[in-house]
């Protein structure tokens, strides 16, 4: 229990120095779109491949067990987006996220860490967390409304294209539904919480490289760490924004 | 000059320095030499300030460093150059990034200004300019040595901090690296300090050394008074070998 409180002192150290201006905004601005590219832009093709073949599951899935004649025939989509955009295209994907972009952080972080380029940076009189990471979580944070964009689009393109290469759906049902009783702030709560995993991620991540002490082992100890840390906190942080943001 | 007076540190309640204190000239090698994990890092970033010490004095030219503020403190790491153990180049930069980037993060050079500067400093370290445009992962260990040396004094600085330059290399090359650490302190009058445990360097430039043994001070002197002295932590480090403890023996029985 002391232990967890004193890595949440230096974490909440660590975001300190992370958020102080930039020593040189030059530096910043050249990082930033780099990061951007690495941590999000090399995502996008993991999300799309996922994203559509979940929705080509949970559209299958829907149809098999919901063969109901009570219920009408457009709640397959209906459903299908509303499960995109509540719960799969934000926390799911983020928890995807936090085990591919996590672990490169961390591992990034620590071997700078373990090597002392760390140290190297703080010597120069670099604050070396402000210039590591905040280029990082911002990225991330810019990131992600798109990743989820991404995703919800491709995933009702993967039920869509069940309804119109099977004869489970007919289209125009699929279509219907997934216009039916659309309510865009759905959507708005998506980008909310993709912001916030963004953070979290990246935050938790950087956390555990930057505080990596010895060699190769420990940096993939830090970055197990990273993963099962980032995602256990997007799940406590996801029921906290649901019940802000929905209930 | 740097002096540290009464320096202690410990990591979760194990002692590492203990009560340390010395002197450090300019313009001189400044050697702080022990046994692997007697604790030289640690005095050293200590000193520097990447470690906070628990209690103690560290004087640059007079500046307590305990006492300044941030800002100070980053005045003051712009007149440090640092050698590190491993080089730690930045891995994902070429070699002339390398040494430009403590130009470009404060310096209000041009890029042709510092890149005349970086080029400046890899050539007073013997660096060919096909290597320039190198990453530190296609250069040899000496090679790395050498980058991080003009890296280390791109900014022109008072003092300049080597942890184990020469460790890894093999004895010409070792030497060579030593050489160029003691031409540039003298060359630029810089406050140097050298950790080491290689008799080879202690031989050739140790114009000030101080023994480390499990955190304490155990000797001062330099390398014409090594041979000399009678103290059993520093005999124990120098003359570990049994040929080199013959050596001795002959030589104390010479003079009597
Ligand atoms: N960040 C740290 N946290 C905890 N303990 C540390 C830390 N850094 C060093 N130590 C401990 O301090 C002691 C001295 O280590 P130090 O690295 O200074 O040795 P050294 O004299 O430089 O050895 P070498 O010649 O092998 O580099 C070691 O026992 C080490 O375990
Ligand atoms: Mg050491």
């Amino acid at each position: 229990m002391k232990k967890t409180l004193e890595q949440v002192g230096k974490y909440v150290n660590l975001m300190k120095k992370t958020f102080s201006l930039p020593d040189n905004w030059r530096m910043f601005w050249r990082q930033l779109p780099l990061e951007m590219e690495k941590l999000g832009i090399n995502t996008v093709g993991i999300i799309v491949l996922i994203s559509i073949f979940m929705g080509v599951i949970m559209t299958m899935q829907t149809i098999m067990n919901t063969e109901n004649p009570m219920l009408p025939r457009y709640s397959t989509g209906l459903v299908l987006r509303d499960t995109l955009l509540l719960e799969f295209s934000s926390s799911i994907m983020s928890l995807l996220l936090a085990g591919k972009v996590g672990s490169n952080i961390a591992s990034e972080i620590g071997t700078m860490r373990v090597t002392e380029q760390i140290d190297a940076l703080d010597i120069m009189g670099v604050n070396s967390a402000n210039y590591l990471i905040l280029p990082k979580i911002i990225g991330l944070m810019l990131c992600m409304p798109m990743l989820v964009t991404f995703s919800v689009f491709c995933g009702l393109a993967g039920g869509c294209g069940v309804a119109i290469f099977t004869d489970m759906i007919t289209i125009s049902d699929f279509i219907y539904g997934i216009q039916y009783a659309f309510i865009p702030y759905y959507f708005t709560y998506s980008i909310i919480k993709s912001f916030f995993f963004g953070f979290v991620i990246a935050s938790v991540s950087a956390f555990y490289g930057y505080f990596a002490y010895g060699g190769a082992i420990d940096v993939g100890k830090a970055s197990t760490n990273a993963v099962v840390n980032s995602s256990i906190l997007l799940l406590a942080v996801n029921v906290i924004l649901t019940q802000l943001l929905l209930v | 000059m740097i002096e540290v007076q009464n320096i202690s540190k410990s990591f979760d309640g194990k002692l590492v320095l203990d009560d340390i204190s010395a002197t450090f000239h300019s313009g001189k090698i400044n050697q702080i030499i022990g046994q692997s994990g007697s604790g030289k890092t640690v005095l050293m970033k200590s000193i520097i300030g990447l470690f906070r010490v628990d209690s103690g004095k560290i004087l640059y030219d007079g500046r307590n460093l305990r006492e300044m503020r941030m800002k100070e403190i980053k005045e003051l790491r712009k007149e440090v150059g640092m050698l590190f153990q491993g080089s730690a180049l930045f891995d994902s930069q070429t070699v002339l990034a390398n040494v430009m980037f403590p130009l470009k993060m404060f310096s209000p050079m041009s890029v042709a200004e510092m890149t005349e500067r970086a080029e400046f400093c890899l050539t007073r370290v013997d660096l060919k300019p096909q290597a320039f445009n190198l990453f530190p992962s296609e250069i040899s260990g000496g090679m790395q040595k050498r980058v991080a040396i003009a890296r280390a004094i791109s900014l022109n600085p008072r003092y300049l901090f080597c942890d184990e330059p020469n460790s890894g290399l093999d004895p010409v090359t070792s030497i060579l690296i030593d050489r160029l650490i003691e031409e540039i302190t003298q060359e630029f009058d810089i406050t140097t300090i050298v950790n080491t445990h290689d008799m080879n360097s202690i031989m050739e430039i140790g114009a000030n050394i101080i023994l480390i043994n499990k955190g304490k001070k155990a000797w001062e002197g330099s390398k014409d008074t090594i041979f000399s002295s009678d103290n059993e932590a520093l005999n124990d480090f120098v003359f570990a070998s049994e040929l080199f403890k013959n050596v001795k023996k002959t030589q104390l029985k010479n003079n009597s």
